[in-house]
């Protein structure tokens, strides 16, 4: 049963998929497939991503292990007390850029945001069989009712930016990059210049 | 002269910072479910669909709109027959100190060299004016940097001309591509110098949505530049469409017979704007 209260009427038509993603789930994704997420997932954004990969470059382990698992790219508001979290939309992609290649290279399989990604994170991507997923910017309250529970695992003196752990259930997603490269954004552009 | 108390401006700002975050205003609701009725494209009309929905959701359930509360701008408009007793600057941020705080908004404000948070959401970037009167209006822009960031400023030479204007603003909205959370409102400041024009943009944006600029010629620009924006077809959040952009304010200034600044402001779809008058 969905968290949602307001629930969307096309919501009934996304392909569920379970994360982190059990056997070749990533392999049936294709670019512009709309989705929802059920399962355990974490955050990051612009400081987890500097604090984990100056970790990387001291050679030193870090506090989650990022293989087979998704990063959501959010920085949620403060709960009410009560309630599991406050506002939890996606925060723009492309300012993790440059850290992205380094932790698919540890096995990251999937990252979740909003916006372009540039070529070296494709490529990436591309080479490990990963893929990327945009959800809504600035559909925050909605997108905290498909959010179960939520925890802080590292770095809770950054805030809203800490490494956050959470269950989520029947969360949208639009697959954006899969593992055969194609981008979702390119496509649209393309079929438009066809058309 | 007519006095008002500092007090009583801590108050307004705390509750225009709570309310900005969590209610939008029906000038940019109305532009949204227009937007949907004339929606192309069957992905970007259901993401149009689950805005208007997150919008009941958040003003129902006191959730933020977005988890991206903002850094905030606050335009004051202080009558000249007003007397503050105390010093408005810092009532203003008292105001949003409280109002982030009580209202469990998202502080995300940092120094840029440190990049260490003030845990306040302070300072806000104050702008105050002097009017004629005796009442105070104060307006409350919080903004986003996921569009904040796609906002640039060119000074062109006077001989690229307004056409050099148009193109400049669609080729820094196209460029922005789905980054800013489109649709957008787009404002633009053409006229006066580096700052003006950067000031003159943000304010635009304070227009009710879609409302043209009263100079005949500049809302024709504004038709012009909004057209353009949209039949390149990116439409809601890169999924296609016709509405990339809901609308463009663009608003001038006398500037010198050697510069044609032009700053583009961009805005999300989540404008969030609130105003009150003492």
């Amino acid at each position: 049963m969905s968290l949602l209260r307001y629930r969307p009427a096309f919501f009934d038509e996304l392909k569920e998929i379970e994360v982190p993603f059990p056997g070749d789930a990533l392999q049936t994704l294709t670019a512009g497939d709309l989705i929802s997420l059920t399962g355990t997932i974490y955050t990051g954004r612009d400081q987890t991503h500097r604090r984990l990969c100056a970790l990387l470059d001291e050679g030193k382990g870090l506090p989650v292990e990022l293989a087979g698992q998704l990063l959501y790219y959010v920085g949620p508001s403060p709960a009410r007390p009560g309630r599991v979290i406050g506002a939890a939309g996606p925060t723009t992609s492309y300012r993790m850029d440059t850290y992205t290649p380094q932790l698919l290279a540890l096995g990251l399989q999937a990252t979740l945001g909003k916006g372009a990604r540039s070529l070296a994170v494709r490529e990436a991507m591309r080479e490990k069989g990963a893929v990327y997923l945009a959800t809504i910017g600035g559909a925050g309250a909605l997108l905290s009712q498909c959010i179960k529970s939520c925890e802080v695992v590292a770095f809770p003196d950054a805030g809203p930016e800490a490494l956050f752990r959470m269950e989520v259930e029947a969360f949208p997603a639009v697959v954006i990059n899969d593992v055969q490269g194609r981008d979702y954004y390119e496509m649209v552009a393309m079929a438009r210049k066809a058309g | 002269m007519r006095e008002i108390e500092t007090g009583l401006v801590v108050e307004a700002v705390r509750e225009l910072a709570i309310s900005a975050a969590h209610d939008l205003e029906p000038d940019i609701l109305d532009a949204l479910l227009a937007a949907r009725d004339r929606e192309s494209s069957p992905l970007s009309r259901n993401v149009l669909e689950l805005l208007i929905a997150n919008a009941d959701i958040a003003s129902r359930e006191r959730i933020p709109v977005c988890q991206d509360t903002g850094i905030c701008t606050v335009f004051v408009s202080l009558g000249r027959e007003v007397l503050v007793a105390g010093d408005l600057e810092e009532a203003v941020q008292e105001g949003v100190r409280r109002g982030y705080e009580e209202g469990f908004l998202r502080k995300s404000v940092c120094d840029p060299v440190t990049r260490k948070n003030t845990g306040t959401n302070t300072p806000a970037v104050v702008h105050i004016e002097l009017v004629a009167g005796d009442r105070m209006a104060i307006r409350f822009l919080p903004k986003g940097c996921g569009s904040e960031n796609m906002s640039s400023l060119a000074m062109l030479p006077p001989s690229a001309g307004l056409a050099g204007v148009v193109e400049y603003v669609v080729e820094r909205v196209h460029g922005a591509g789905s980054n800013p959370c489109p649709p957008m409102v787009v404002g633009v400041g053409v006229g006066g110098t580096f700052e003006k024009a950067a000031i003159i943009a943000k304010k635009a944006l304070l227009r009710p949505v879609g409302e043209a600029n009263p100079r005949a010629e500049v809302a024709a620009l504004e038709a012009e530049i909004l057209a353009r924006i949209n039949a390149n077809g990116q439409g809601v959040h890169g999924f296609g469409g016709n509405n990339t952009a809901l609308a463009v304010h663009l608003d001038t200034f006398p500037t010198h017979i050697a510069s044609l600044p032009v700053a583009v402001n961009i805005q999300c779809h989540a404008h969030r704007h609130k105003e009150v008058t003492l």
